[in-house]
């Protein structure tokens, strides 16, 4: 297997290799984004929960 | 089943699945590139270029799957008032905005060494792009009301009304001529694709569906702690689980 052949895809390795990094990019933020907010809600929700019991 | 609809349970089950269900979706993913990228041969007409299509047929098909289990999701909603439901349409509308921005794009430089063009105006493409603004339009109508179940009526009443797009986008190529070519899968009895073709696009189909449990999971997660937030349930987790 030829790696620089591989990586040439047959002249069309601009828009094969932008596809791939686009869905990869995608992928990735779809995953990220989430897991973000998971550490920014539980954030807000403990302070939250501590204001909740200070005004009681 | 009421059980399985109690956002609290719900919340410990996805916790449970979700590293299972992606650690699949890695291993089927490697697959899916690997015959795709290796494995399968060149196109005979379009050479190396139609390898595009492992990633663009995949994303255009999820586009519109997410589109009707939202609508579906959103119709459960309104009639059994599910908050469950709810939240698994408001889940599925980024989600399936980006597949459906990732099948213009791919497309897009797809059309371009094949067509000449980056974009035409043709009914597959322009119905495609309609999909987007229905995701982001469903996105705005949400993220603009307040109240969280008002929020989700209006926008599961919006998915409804835009599900007759759905088989626009899937029969244009029949009903219009259309730039864009006609299916070669779906085609009832003998699909014209050479198996070591269909094996990587149908991995990678699967790969992109249970990826998007995955994410739609996380995502539904993070919806049930901002509603439960008055619940002795998620005060309890919060402390049990303290940084």
């Amino acid at each position: 297997m030829n790696w620089t052949e591989f990586f040439a895809m047959g002249g069309y390795s601009q828009y094969v290799w932008g596809s791939y990094g686009l869905a990869a990019l995608i992928l990735i933020l779809n995953l990220y984004l989430p897991l973000r907010r998971r550490k920014t809600v539980r954030r807000l929700l403990r302070e939250f929960l501590r204001l909740k019991e200070q005004t009681r | 089943m009421h059980k399985y609809a109690s956002p609290k349970f719900f919340y410990s089950l996805a916790g449970q699945l979700i590293p299972w269900i992606a650690a699949l979706t890695a291993v089927l993913l490697l697959a899916g590139l690997y015959l795709g990228l290796f494995v399968a041969p060149a196109d005979y007409q379009q050479g190396e270029s139609y390898r595009i299509m492992f990633i663009h047929v995949p994303a255009a098909w999820m586009s519109m799957f997410i589109y009707m289990l939202m609508a579906g999701a959103g119709a459960v909603a309104l009639v059994w008032n599910i908050k469950l439901a709810e939240i698994f349409a408001n889940s599925c509308a980024p989600i399936g905005a980006s597949f459906t921005f990732l099948a213009l794009a791919t497309g897009s430089l797809w059309g371009k060494p094949m067509w000449g063009t980056w974009w035409a105006w043709d009914a597959r493409l322009t119905s495609e792009l309609i999909l987007f603004f229905l995701y982001i339009g469903y996105m705005a109508l949400q993220a603009s009301i307040d109240d969280p179940r008002r929020a989700a009526r209006a926008a599961a009443i919006l998915a409804l009304v835009g599900v007759v797009n759905i088989p626009v986008i899937h029969f244009s190529v029949e009903w219009w001529n259309t730039l864009h070519q006609p299916a070669s899968v779906s085609k009832i009895g003998t699909p014209s694709i050479h198996p070591s073709m269909l094996a990587p696009l149908l991995l990678m189909a699967f790969a992109f569906t249970i990826y998007f449990v995955v994410v739609a999971l996380l995502r539904m997660r993070n919806e049930i702690l901002e509603r439960e937030r008055h619940t002795t349930w998620v005060a309890d987790m919060l402390e049990s689980t303290k940084p």
